[in-house]
């Protein structure tokens, strides 16, 4: 009887070392959550969720703080990303902020474009290109479609236009065949 | 055969319909009135357009410029005015359109000033430059630009040299019927391409169905000054394939990720030494190529076509049939559906395949895998495409690229076995793309958030800035207050100025925009407006936000 | 519709096919051995199972007809009626069918989503709910004196009024029961084998019947339908189990050829481990799946409560497939030489 007690207790012993010995070498290094959410969400810095860009966002999501569904943008792909990386249950985006639209980039029409810099102000990323009292120009390549430069304009210059799908952005589509999706047709 | 062949792994048995095409001698289409020559016939950048509307052009000008390392020029195929530089359908499975000059030929096919190249002669960089100019690329279908290719890079030289007349794809004949008629230039060709890469070993593959074209190309070798062993290889699909090809020949593979150069050996399609040969020795850019027509058509053959020719021509010219379902571009096997028969002839053209309901029955339904592994005893990769296939299916991109996806070579060998029909290659392309967009998207991400964390930085030293110059300035004029008691009122202010300068601006911006048309402000949509006061609302809530922690900072 | 625009002909129908097509030698040796009884319970359960097979999907909202004439739901309902003891009830059957179509099929995804083996699952329960029933085996005709006549045996299955004596004169314990009983009664093994019901390698008109499973599934080997790996894992594992024990002590464990040619072995070993939808799909793990069932065959054989153990060792191995198809993916064209498994 003893023995046996004996041998449970060295078992445990044997095991609970392996399992902190293997804690401490397996560890998983550094980035704390809030850099993980962050790189989840889409950045582009629009302020939807309430917040004033995305990693203000994703703080408060690691603190506790804030929901996960908060971000049009990421839609619901992203919410789930989230709720993956988090452990919980997703859930559906929370439309008060916004619902989820086509990426698009802003144009400004260059001949109403006055120079007031307004937008470049206003531009998360820097992605108006212009000095004071010259006409601007969106660089496209950096534009994250957030709409903040919008109503700052005076004179209602800028719109946004959706990417269109070309050649070289082209993907293809999920192949849609398998036998329950076509159940409808079938003589049966 | 002195030499030893090995053997690929997996690979099928389809129906070859190749004596369809290849018994009829090669006839030249004839020219068409109107090319469509799109920029990006090539793997890598598309050419620049050098041309615009009304311009006259010579057959074999350049009319696009290679557009950085890896791209290649394209050329005008016959004489003619160019009536646009714009958006047309091209063979592309998807539909959409891509840039291309529209030539009207003016019938006199009149070349461009073109001489032979000295390519001993010529330094290789310059050669190769040369041959981007010509605009060669790889004509087996992958087209990539066959400069890149020819350069040996560090280890200066390739050692062995395999020239590819495999073409394992079923109804195509265009590579067999150039070995057949043209050996002697594709081994000229092959003399250019191992002058480049300083080959010592020289293998020429062709699969053991085409005994004419190995009859032709033995004849050829042996007029040659140098050593190519034509080596006969047992027919299986997908035996035309680099890797296949190179493994049969070699008995080596190529790493996985790396390109096959890394184990010294390079691999060229038969209709790429072709082209070769009449660049160097007549000077002759890339303006033509061998296409087969075949399947559901009166007269399957072969023809030399100019690239930019309306693929509907060459069908009506093997004389279209009733009952016509669709045409490939390509094999049964990896070839892509066309949008439209509009679209031309590119560089990357082998095959118009017309397909009927007799041909090509509609493919059963697909039911659910059964596991039954008959997908990964058929793959040429050594791939476990049944779990590619879950994988993809659930969206779990991560597991597929664990389990090799990129590895697939696409080449349909899975889906040809599957007894429960799945498109499994559709799902592989599904997936890729997906990972790719992901990646597109995960980078521009990633560029947002570091212009963003700039911005925040430089805004906090543009505040530290202003702080510091209004604290300087505060104790100067408490200096100057303290030396002149009663020097008062107020200077109009700066920001005065600047407001009143805004909306002058703005009034001349207004009543310029009352002359143009009215863009998006008045009559608003009940639904924009509502969208343009959710922004405004958002907006004010952020410079709520923003506000607060600045007025805090600058209290102190 | 992207690439490829050819299909070879193959299809599940058609893999289906052959396989009920090369279970055809054995129900023939079957009848020819132990009367036709089988027969009415292969009817009944295939019947059975096409009913099953037919109301599940249109429960599910799947088209009946290229389901059914895929007839995956008849391969399951006859590899379960081979194993059944021919005389079992006809409850029996329809308990084990339902119970193999709807919940270890359909209630797992259907069609190539079961993680086990649809028959076994059938079979199993019934073997622990229903132990005395699966021990009406019909004796080998070889050694009965009157056997039954194709109404008799349905007339035995719906539990017709079949006097007791006339039942017992025709049924009998398979060799395994009838190893185990003389076993647990401190028998040994060559005492055992006197017995008449045992033949020279399995048992009388047992060897006959593994004989003609084994041909069928060396056609279907041939035909590509199934692979050697797990066939040949299978035997081997019993082989050298079997053997290792009988070596070490002849009078308490059958000998490895008796173990071969016992009843379910070679039918388990062609037509049931072979399930691909159920078995790993690696070549390496294929051979393991195949070994390890062989190797828990004998063992539940000889110290589990049942007497046969092809089911739950098939059954057990069918557990372990993802664990084992993850640790023996194979290396691919241009892979490193020893490929790491992927991650969980
Ligand atoms: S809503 Fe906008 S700011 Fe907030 S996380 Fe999403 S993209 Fe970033
Ligand atoms: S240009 Fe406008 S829409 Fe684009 S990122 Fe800047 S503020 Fe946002
Ligand atoms: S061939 Fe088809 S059914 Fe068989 S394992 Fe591959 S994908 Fe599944
Ligand atoms: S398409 Fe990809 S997975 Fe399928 S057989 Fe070819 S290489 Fe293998």
């Amino acid at each position: 009887m003893l023995a046996a007690i004996l041998v449970m207790a060295g078992i445990a012993v044997a095991i609970g070392l392996a399992l902190g010995w293997s804690a401490i070498r397996f560890k998983v290094e550094g980035n704390p959550l809030a850099e993980k959410i962050d790189a989840i969400l889409p950045q582009t810095q629009c302020g939807q969720c309430g917040f004033l860009g995305c990693r203000p966002y994703a703080e408060a999501i690691a603190k506790g703080e804030a929901d996960i569904n908060l971000c049009p943008p990421g839609g619901e792909e992203g919410v789930k990303k989230l709720a993956d990386l988090l452990g919980v249950e997703p859930k559906p985006l929370d439309e008060t902020h916004g619902a989820p639209k086509p990426k698009s980039v802003a144009f400004i029409d260059e001949q109403t474009c006055i120079g007031c810099t307004l937008c470049i102000q206003a531009c998360p990323v820097d992605a108006i290109s212009g000095a004071a009292k010259q006409m601007h120009t969106i660089i496209a390549a950096e534009c994250t479609g957030c709409e903040l430069c919008l109503p700052p304009c005076p004179v209602d210059c800028i719109t946004m236009v959706p990417i269109a799908e070309d050649l070289p952005h082209w993907k293809w589509k999920h192949p849609v065949v398998m036998l329950k999706q076509v159940s409808g047709d079938s003589s049966a | 055969m002195s030499r030893e062949l090995f053997k690929f792994k997996g690979g099928v048995h389809p129906p070859e319909h190749k004596a369809e095409s290849n018994a009829r001698p090669v006839r030249a289409a004839p020219l068409p009135k109107k090319l469509v020559i799109p920029l990006r016939q090539h793997i890598g950048s598309p050419a620049k357009p050098l041309v615009s509307v009304g311009d006259r052009v010579l057959k074999g000008q350049m009319i696009g410029e290679a557009d950085g390392t890896i791209s290649a020029a394209v050329h005008a195929s016959s004489s003619g005015i160019v009536s646009a530089v714009d958006q047309q359908p091209v063979p592309h499975i998807s539909g959409l359109p891509d840039l291309c000059i529209s030539i009207e030929t003016d019938g006199r096919d009149e070349w461009v000033e073109h001489r032979p190249l000295d390519y001993r002669a010529l330094a290789p960089a310059d050669l190769r430059i040369r041959l981007r100019d010509l605009g060669l690329a790889g004509l087996g279908g992958a087209v990539f630009p066959s400069a890149v290719k020819l350069d040996p890079g560090a280890a200066q030289h390739c050692p062995t040299l395999i020239i590819n007349g495999g073409e394992c794809e079923p109804w195509i004949t265009c590579d067999d019927v150039l070995m057949r008629t043209r050996a002697d230039e594709i081994l000229q060709g092959v003399a250019i391409m191992r002058h480049l890469l300083g080959s010592t070993e020289i293998l020429v593959g062709i699969e053991d169905n085409k005994p004419e074209a190995i009859a032709a190309m033995q004849a050829a070798a042996a007029r040659m000054d140098f050593a190519a062993e034509i080596m006969v290889v047992p027919a299986r699909y997908p035996g035309g394939g680099a890797k296949q090809m190179i493994q049969v020949l070699t008995g080596r593979e190529v790493p996985s990720g790396k390109l096959s150069t890394d184990i010294g050996i390079q691999v060229f399609n038969v209709g790429t030494a072709y082209a070769l040969a009449r660049a160097v020795h007549h000077g002759e850019p890339l303006i033509s190529r061998l296409v087969t027509v075949t399947g559901h058509v009166l007269r399957p053959q072969n023809f030399e076509v100019l690239i930019g020719t309306p693929m509907h021509a060459l069908i009506t010219l093997a004389g279209d049939r009733d009952g016509t379902t669709g045409v490939l571009m390509g094999g049964p096997m990896m070839g892509m559906p066309m949008p439209n028969l509009d679209v031309p002839v590119v560089k990357a053209t082998n095959c118009i395949l017309v397909q009927s309901a007799e041909l090509f029955p509609p493919l059963p339904k697909a039911l659910p895998c059964i596991r039954c592994t008959r997908c990964a005893d058929a793959c040429p990769a050594e791939l476990q495409p049944q779990e590619l296939f879950r994988f993809a299916k659930a969206g779990d991109f991560g597991r597929a690229q664990e389990y090799h996806l990129f590895d697939c070579i696409e080449c349909g060998c899975c889906s040809y076995v599957c007894p429960s029909h799945i498109p499994l290659v559709d799902f592989y392309r599904y997936a890729k793309s997906e990972i790719w967009t992901r990646e597109k998207d995960k980078r521009a991400a990633d560029l947002a958030r570091e212009r963003h964390e700039f911005r925040q930085f430089r805004q906090e030293r543009e505040k530290k800035e202003k702080a510091e110059k209004l604290a300087a300035k505060a104790q100067a004029k408490r200096a100057e207050l303290a030396a002149a008691p009663d020097a008062g009122g107020a200077a109009p202010s700066e920001a005065d100025a600047k407001k009143a300068l805004i909306a002058a601006a703005l009034a001349r911006a207004q009543a310029k925009k009352a002359e143009t048309a009215p863009k998006n402000t008045d009559h608003l949509p009940p639904g924009t407006q509502r969208e343009i006061e959710e922004i405004e609302a958002r907006r004010a809530k952020i410079r709520e936000l923003a506000r607060q922690p600045l007025e805090s900072d600058e209290k102190p | 519709m992207p690439s490829p625009f050819i299909l070879d002909r193959s299809s599940v129908t058609q893999v289906m096919a052959w396989v009920l097509a090369a279970l055809l030698p054995g129900i023939a040796v079957y009848v020819w051995a132990f009367g036709p009884g089988i027969l009415v319970t292969l009817a009944l359960a295939t019947v059975t199972a096409l009913a099953a097979e037919a109301a599940m999907l249109k429960a599910r909202g799947y088209p009946a007809k290229p389901f059914l004439a895929d007839l995956s739901a008849i391969v399951t309902a006859w590899l379960l009626a081979l194993s059944l003891p021919s005389l079992a009830p006809w409850w029996l059957i329809v308990t084990g069918t339902l119970f193999a179509i709807v919940v270890a099929k359909h209630l797992y995804g259907g069609l190539g989503q079961n993680i086990f083996n649809p028959a076994m699952v059938g079979y199993a329960v019934l073997i622990v709910s229903f132990p005395a029933q699966m021990t009406q085996w019909a004796a080998p005709l070889e050694l009965t004196s009157a056997p039954l006549t194709l109404a008799q045996s349905a007339a035995v299955i719906f539990g017709g009024d079949v006097p007791k004596a006339t039942l017992d004169a025709v049924t009998m314990a398979t060799p395994l029961d009838a190893l185990r009983t003389g076993l647990l009664q401190q028998h040994t093994v060559d005492e055992i084998m006197a017995q008449p019901i045992f033949g020279h390698y399995g048992g009388v008109g047992f060897e006959w019947l593994a004989a003609a499973f084994l041909l069928g599934g060396l056609v279907l080997w041939a035909l590509r339908i199934v692979g050697w790996q797990v066939p040949l894992a299978f035997l081997a594992g019993i082989w050298l189990t079997a053997g290792f024990l009988h070596f070490f002590d002849a009078g308490r464990f059958g000998a490895p050829w008796f173990h071969l040619f016992a009843p379910s072995v070679m039918l388990g070993a062609f037509f049931i481990a072979t399930d691909p939808v159920s078995g790993a799909t690696t070549p390496r793990g294929k051979l393991i799946f195949g070994f390890g069932a062989g190797f828990l065959t004998v063992v539940i054989r000889t110290w589990g409560g049942y007497p046969d153990g092809v089911a739950f060792a098939i059954l057990l191995m069918n557990l372990c497939v993802p664990l084992i198809d993850q640790y023996t993916q194979p290396r691919i064209y241009g892979g490193a030489k020893k490929t790491k498994a992927p991650s969980a």
